[in-house]
């Protein structure tokens, strides 16, 4: 049975690939350019939020503009599912996207499953050299390239100015002014002064950084995060709650987080440059003007958040490659980065496209740049997306108080451990 | 008494046939035997016997064999594309199974398990028998109760269930919305531990009701009125004619609703995995969601794990409807 279906897709292929071959040669004339010898459907499964989407999906349309033979299907699929659906297609093979956008954080995985087609050696070229360094990093694996760098990201702290303002408080750079900061606003406004994400575990990311630790040591294989800055983290965040700096919820985070954000009830919330778009469309920011973001507050030992973002990648098993591949090439092009910037803010991956007026006069770039390039690394392995399950859970236990910080470091140590198998 | 006749009847006819079969002189194999004489019978079954073989005894028969496997996304054999990886998991004999029923994870779900089946089906049975006595009586506007009542029923359960999730949100719900009107502080519907518990096992009996009601209308449509007539004639009072007819007439229609909503309950997963995705933390994950993270959510996916995790919950549902079964047979029930 799986013989034969490993037969039928190896004729399948030969026969495209002989099809694909005559196309290129009879349309040999002269005109490199020419849209004419790339064909096929491309189906693209996109992770951006729902007010991102219209945009990407114009983009992809455009790129049938641009190949008149090539169909470009655009899918939204829900970044929350997304690693699980891309799984699922991805290991039955039946239809299974040609192009995924692929949190940073899940290339190691898809690509050590030998789900991802190797970036052709003149894009790899291109990447390395045209590309920001950090951004780069997360399309490999095993020292090969599988994945180009569309957007990069990190979290800062979003405020809004007014209500800051209003209670005569300056952004907060630490913990500790974070806190005095929500009391003001709580006495001055009667509002809530933070909204602390506790149902994702990227959001703890900057507690365990600004207590000066890590999740793991990559380079020493050893998991850190039950250490002692493991514990204070997650003190330091159930602490937010307890004190009534912040407000958290264990389901729905996402929607509380910008619903609460954007209409007015809290003054501040952690997040990155995808949300932007989203806050400008409520109603406290219809000024916008009135969004400020400052780096996420410090610890008691460091200040940091992670580096995140998305990348573009080519599942192995597409029926059209060459396609697919010119796909992913006019994605990460400098006049789609630098559209993707001026309608949604998201940060360009590609170091040139910083000089472009549209990306240079962006507020949010101007302040996530410098952010993006102090970021922390994550260390890009496999099981980094595998990671964050028990994170997660124990992260919520935490900051709802069903569990201690003591217990939900340990526990998380040891859920990694398991995953990791013969780390320290 | 019926099936003694029936027997009787059939070992009457098959000596007829053997008897005609001898004059002939030959005596064909008894398979033989039972194939020509079923023959028909044989070809209508075919069908889907060859198809409950095919999608359920194979995909089964695989699971056993993996439970018994270190098989994971990372071992298993594949090819994508030009892309071929070798199948190199191994047989490990029954470690998988002492894994889990060594880990404490597993009793606790189990714990859970069984507190949810248990609430769920009975709140469900206890409230679809009361609304059935209420509607198995003649009233203005019986059909648009009925209609009403029917309703969740006819609501695809993943509609409901996102429905169910926006009225409990804590911040923006409706729910919490309506009690801070009455002056009730904001109730963490699904960010408590207990009150999540409480939400999920509220939505599946709020499901499950509409099945439980039609069924036990049935039951009570199916009890002789004369019954009820000369009961009141002796005197019996209302309480008293529900617990010694009413109660006595169901309970063949009840074994089996409650046997099904049982299993039912035991492995309803859209309800905890849209509600609450097994949260807040775990308090939710019942065995089913758990063994789905295995399998999809965590990463590499342990198929091995996971299948034993669903052999294990098979397991549990057989001995408990083998249990329930031979309870019920004491009582003087067949079925």
């Amino acid at each position: 049975m799986r013989r034969g279906i490993a037969a039928t897709a190896l004729v399948a292929t030969l026969a495209l690939a002989a099809t694909a071959c005559g196309g290129s040669d009879s349309s040999d004339n002269g005109d490199q350019k020419s849209s004419g010898e790339l064909s096929g459907t491309v189906t693209w499964w996109d992770t951006s939020n729902d007010t991102e989407k219209a945009t990407f999906q114009k983009i992809a349309q455009d790129f049938h503009a641009l190949h008149p033979k090539v169909t470009v299907k655009y899918v939204n699929v829900p970044y929350g599912d997304a690693q699980n659906k891309i799984k699922n297609a991805f290991s039955s093979g039946s239809d299974a996207p040609d192009v995924i956008r692929s949190d940073v954080g899940w290339v190691a995985d898809f690509a050590s499953l030998g789900y991802l087609d190797k970036v052709p050696d003149a894009k790899a070229e291109e990447v390395d050299s045209a590309f920001l360094k950090q951004a780069a990093a997360s399309g490999r694996y095993d020292g090969q390239m599988y994945a180009v760098p569309q957007v990069i990201d990190t979290l800062g702290l979003f405020y809004n100015k007014k209500m800051l303002k209003d209670a005569g408080v300056e952004p907060p750079k630490s913990l500790d002014e974070l806190k005095t900061a929500a009391a003001a606003v709580k006495s001055k406004t009667g509002r809530t002064g933070m909204y602390l994400r506790g149902d994702d575990s990227f959001w703890f990311l900057p507690f365990i950084y600004g207590e000066g630790g890590n999740l793991v040591d990559a380079k020493d294989k050893k998991v850190t995060v039950d250490g002692p800055a493991g514990v204070k983290a997650f003190k330091a965040a159930r602490d937010l709650v307890t004190s009534g700096a912040a407000i958290t919820n264990a389901t729905d985070g996402w929607n509380n987080m910008e619903t609460a954000f954007k209409s007015g009830k809290v003054a501040m919330m952690v997040n990155g440059p995808w949300s932007v778009a989203d806050v400008y469309a409520g109603d406290a920011f219809k000024d916008k003007s009135n969004l400020g973001v400052a780096v996420v507050p410090a610890g008691s030992a460091g200040q940091g958040a992670p580096q995140g973002g998305h990348d573009l990648a080519v599942y192995a098993g597409s029926k059209n490659l060459a396609a697919s591949h010119a796909f992913v090439d006019y994605l990460t092009s400098q006049n789609v980065q630098v559209q993707t910037t001026k309608a949604l803010s998201l940060l360009p991956t590609r170091t040139a496209a910083y000089d472009q007026p549209d990306v240079k006069s962006n507020e949010m770039v101007q302040f996530f740049k410098p952010a993006v390039d102090k970021a922390v690394e994550r260390a890009w392995i496999p099981e980094n997306g595998a990671l964050f399950e028990p994170l997660k859970l124990q992260f919520t236990k935490a900051v709802t108080g069903a569990s201690s910080p003591e217990d939900a470091a340990k526990a998380s140590g040891t859920a990694f451990r398991k995953i990791l198998k013969g780390w320290k | 008494m019926t099936v003694h006749t029936g027997q009787s009847t059939a070992k009457a006819a098959g000596e007829g046939a053997r008897g005609r079969v001898r004059t002939t002189g030959e005596r064909p194999g008894r398979l033989r035997r039972a194939l020509s004489t079923h023959w028909y019978a044989w070809t209508m079954v075919a069908p889907v016997v060859i198809v409950l073989g095919v999608i359920i005894g194979w995909p089964l028969g695989r699971g056993v064999y993996l439970s018994l496997t270190d098989a994971n996304e990372r071992n298993v054999g594949r090819t994508i594309g030009a892309n071929h990886i070798d199948a190199t998991y191994k047989f490990v004999g029954l470690r998988n199974y002492t894994d889990a029923l060594t880990d404490p994870v597993f009793t606790q779900r189990l714990v859970w398990t069984v507190v949810w089946t248990v609430c769920c089906v009975s709140v469900t049975f206890l409230l679809g028998l009361a609304l059935a006595t209420i509607l198995n009586r003649e009233f203005r506007g019986r059909a648009a109760y009925r209609m009403m009542l029917i309703l969740p029923w006819a609501v695809p359960g993943f509609v409901s269930v996102f429905a169910w999730r926006f009225l409990f949100n804590r911040d923006n719900g409706l729910l919490n919305k309506v009690l801070d009107g009455g002056g009730i502080s904001a109730v963490p519907w699904l960010d408590d531990p207990t009150w999540a518990k409480v939400s999920v096992i509220a939505v599946n009996v709020w499901l499950g009701v509409p099945f439980m009601m039609v069924a036990l209308l049935g039951g009570l449509q199916s009890i002789p009125g004369e019954l009820y007539e000369a009961a009141e004639m002796d005197g019996a009072g209302p309480w008293q004619r529900f617990r010694h007819i009413t109660v006595p007439g169901l309970r063949a229609v009840s074994s089996t609703v409650i046997l099904l909503s049982t299993i039912w309950t035991f492995n309803m997963f859209p309800v905890i995995f849209l509600l609450t995705r097994g949260g807040p933390g775990d308090s939710t994950e019942i065995l089913v969601t758990q063994a789905f993270r295995q399998a999809f959510v965590d990463s590499p996916r342990d198929f091995a794990g996971s299948a034993t995790w669903g052999v294990l919950i098979l397991a549990v549902l057989m001995i408990f409807a083998l249990v329930y079964r031979r309870s019920l047979r004491k009582q003087g029930e067949v079925w």
